[in-house]
């Protein structure tokens, strides 16, 4: 909202909230303050993704000399978080950090939080644009797409029928890098791939497992899977990696060096990517603590420093992008533990 | 059990029922993809079987005797997440040491639910509805007290890995040992008195305790041993997957459920045998396997997972109501 001037309606309610108003005007030379109390709240409190973002989150505030801490439900539903995001205006937190489980459930309780000076970011997953100032996205989901399939392309030799191992059908984030991968397939240096399917092994162990299985035997001469979900990456390259399509199969996809480790080396996997989550959590904390430091507020345009990473500027809609996925290989799989 | 023939003839009969559901439906993904029965296909079926297998022989033990386990989702994944935390603290563990711990865990778990059903006489289905909640937040404790919350394959030893992935004479590990097990409590429950005691106990409880039989006693060691299944469980899901976190095993129970129930062993107790429930699991696992070959597309598959489960019940029902009327006819034949 703030970013886009134009809409009135939006601008209104950002200085009618602002009774602390000092927290929406942005001034750039502000110390970053002191002591700053920040939460991070992941979608689910024991989700090891979630845990290593918010770790780097941390790490980020205790550099700035705040306190951050983690708190969320077991249980990633959609309204679970409310009550959390409730407890945590009432501490008078100084900034909340969010992932948000579902964009609108949490969206009246942001805004409450808004309209108390509290600075709201949400990462990894977006609440209602209104319901937040910033927005960390992991990594540019036109960019993750079509570099997973330059990924495939290069290790079949840019021809050959590939399949994609998706989490659910209806899942946000790979349905929109599936898209995207469409896109860049029609491109003319791709044109000797052909998707021939999509298949859903739902983020749980045993399907993705079944899945992968499923495709392997009913398309034989596939070439290669991407699996842009870390669940199903992992459950794949297990079954690859103790059967016969061995070395025969690329696989590729998103997954976390640490649980991909044994199959790169066990050549099961030649290379894929993620972005890293403990810069995504430590990114976070900085856009928290400037937000709360009255250095920026949310606004396109605006730029500032996330120590290690160097300086960022907000894009449209608050939203500020992590950077590149990293690829992994036998390399540089060592220099990565998460 | 007055005329123990004509019964063991009818769960034969249940038995023969999935096992044509399961050709009928191996044929069908076969006509659609010869592969699915190749050498590594049929591999894979009994492999994707085996872990829930295990779980269902387990469960069709306590189901038998006219109680549930809700919980076998949450022991498991404390079990496979014990056995990576095992190896996390010394990777060199012999194998077996393992394996014991997590069947040990598991009957401990087991023990906890059959102490609380047996003496505290709560029903099974609200013990272990709370403790498939406890368990799984010890887990999700234990995963943050310890800053553990993925325990992966480079992790754990290779000869650990490859009892999960691993054959002997082409048939996999895992489906080995749920074999085994199989075998052993097949032949327990049909010979050995206790054995036949659990289905005394589902048939009539108040009957079965008049009789002498140790109701407690023997739903509580039913419950300690199918705890240990699950552990055993817990940890083949470790060597199978290579990927261990806190929510390893959330859900599993309704599959397991579905499996037994599916195999015919009656849900309120009494009847019904371990051949069957496995051929259940086998038959769901198939199912799964087959809906994409099938080109089922991937909205439907739950749905149609859903519809084989209700079939499978109205099929059992109405063959329970015909073998009813069969038994009634005989006994008026007698009394004539």
């Amino acid at each position: 909202m703030a970013s886009c001037g134009g809409t009135t309606k939006g601008s209104e309610e950002a200085q009618g909230d602002g009774g602390g108003g000092t927290a929406r005007e942005a001034d750039p030379n502000a110390e970053i303050k002191e002591g700053l109390q920040i939460a991070f709240l992941p979608k689910e409190i024991d989700n090891p993704y979630e845990v290593l973002v918010d770790e780097g989150g941390i790490d980020a505030v205790e550099e700035l000399k705040g306190e951050g801490k983690e708190v969320g439900p077991s249980d990633a539903s959609a309204s679970s978080q409310v009550s959390y995001i409730n407890t945590l205006i009432q501490q008078r937190q100084d900034a909340i950090v969010i992932a948000a489980n579902d964009p609108n459930a949490v969206a009246p309780a942001l805004k409450d939080a808004m309209s108390k000076g509290i600075a709201v970011v949400t990462y990894d997953s977006d609440a209602a644009p209104d319901a937040r100032q910033i927005f960390v996205n992991q990594a540019d989901s036109e960019e993750i797409g079509r570099s997973q399939v330059k990924l495939m392309s290069d290790q079949i030799g840019g021809e050959g029928k590939i399949a994609i191992l998706s989490a659910t059908p209806n899942a946000t984030n790979q349905n929109t890098w599936i898209k995207f991968m469409k896109d860049e397939l029609t491109k003319p240096e791709y044109s000797k791939i052909e998707l021939v399917k999509i298949a859903y092994g739902d983020d749980d162990d045993q399907k993705s497992f079944q899945e992968a299985q499923g495709l392997l035997q009913s398309i034989p001469d596939l070439k290669g899977i991407i699996s842009p979900t870390t669940v199903g990456i992992s459950a794949a390259a297990r079954y690859i990696s103790s059967s016969p399509y061995k070395g025969k199969v690329k696989l590729t996809g998103l997954g976390t060096p640490n649980q991909m480790r044994q199959f790169v080396k066990d050549g099961t996997v030649t290379e894929f990517a993620l972005w890293n989550p403990i810069e995504l959590g430590y990114l976070a904390g900085y856009a928290a603590a400037s937000l709360a430091s009255g250095k920026i507020s949310g606004k396109e345009g605006e730029k500032f420093e996330a120590g290690k990473l160097g300086e960022y500027e907000i894009g449209k809609d608050g939203e500020i992008i992590l950077g590149p996925p990293t690829n992994f290989n036998a390399d540089n799989i060592d220099d990565f533990d998460f | 059990m007055i005329k123990p023939s004509s019964r063991e003839s009818a769960f034969a009969g249940r038995e023969l029922g999935i096992v044509v559901a399961l050709v009928a439906v191996v044929v069908a993904a076969t006509i659609a993809r010869p592969s699915f029965l190749s050498g590594q296909g049929i591999h894979d079926l009994f492999l994707n079987a085996s872990i829930i297998g295990l779980l269902a022989i387990g469960q069709a033990l306590l189901v038998i005797t006219r109680n549930i386990d809700l919980s076998v989702g949450s022991v498991m994944g404390l079990t496979a997440y014990l056995s990576g935390q095992l190896f996390l603290v010394d990777k060199d563990l012999p194998v077996i040491v393992v394996v014991l711990a997590g069947i040990g865990l598991g009957a401990v778990c087991g023990a906890i639910n059959g102490a609380l059903v047996a003496i505290a006489k709560v029903p099974a289905l609200v013990v272990t509805l709370g403790t498939l909640y406890v368990f799984r937040g010890i887990d999700y404790a234990w995963a943050s007290a310890t800053d553990t919350t993925q325990i992966n394959a480079y992790q754990m030893p290779q000869g650990f890995l490859d009892l999960g992935s691993g054959s002997l004479l082409g048939i996999p590990n895992l489906t080995l040992i749920t074999l085994v097990v199989l075998g052993l409590t097949a032949y327990a429950l049909h010979n050995f008195r206790a054995g036949r005691e659990l289905y005394a106990i589902g048939s009539n409880p108040d009957a079965a305790r008049l009789a002498g039989i140790p109701t407690g006693r023997r739903v509580f060691s039913a419950f300690v041993i199918s705890g240990g299944l699950v552990g055993l469980g817990g940890v083949m899901h470790a060597a199978y997957f290579g990927t261990i976190n806190a929510s390893v095993g959330t859900g599993r129970e309704l599959a397991v459920v579905a499996a037994v129930v599916v195999g015919g062993v009656a849900i309120f107790g009494g009847s019904g045998t371990v051949l069957g429930a496995v051929l259940g699991a086998l038959l769901l696992t198939t199912i799964t396997s087959a809906l994409p070959i099938l080109g089922v597309p991937a909205f439907w598959q739950r749905a149609v997972d859903g519809a084989a489960l209700l079939v499978a019940i109205s099929l059992d029902r109405a063959f329970m109501v015909r073998l009813a009327e069969r038994l009634r006819a005989e006994r008026a034949v007698r009394r004539a």
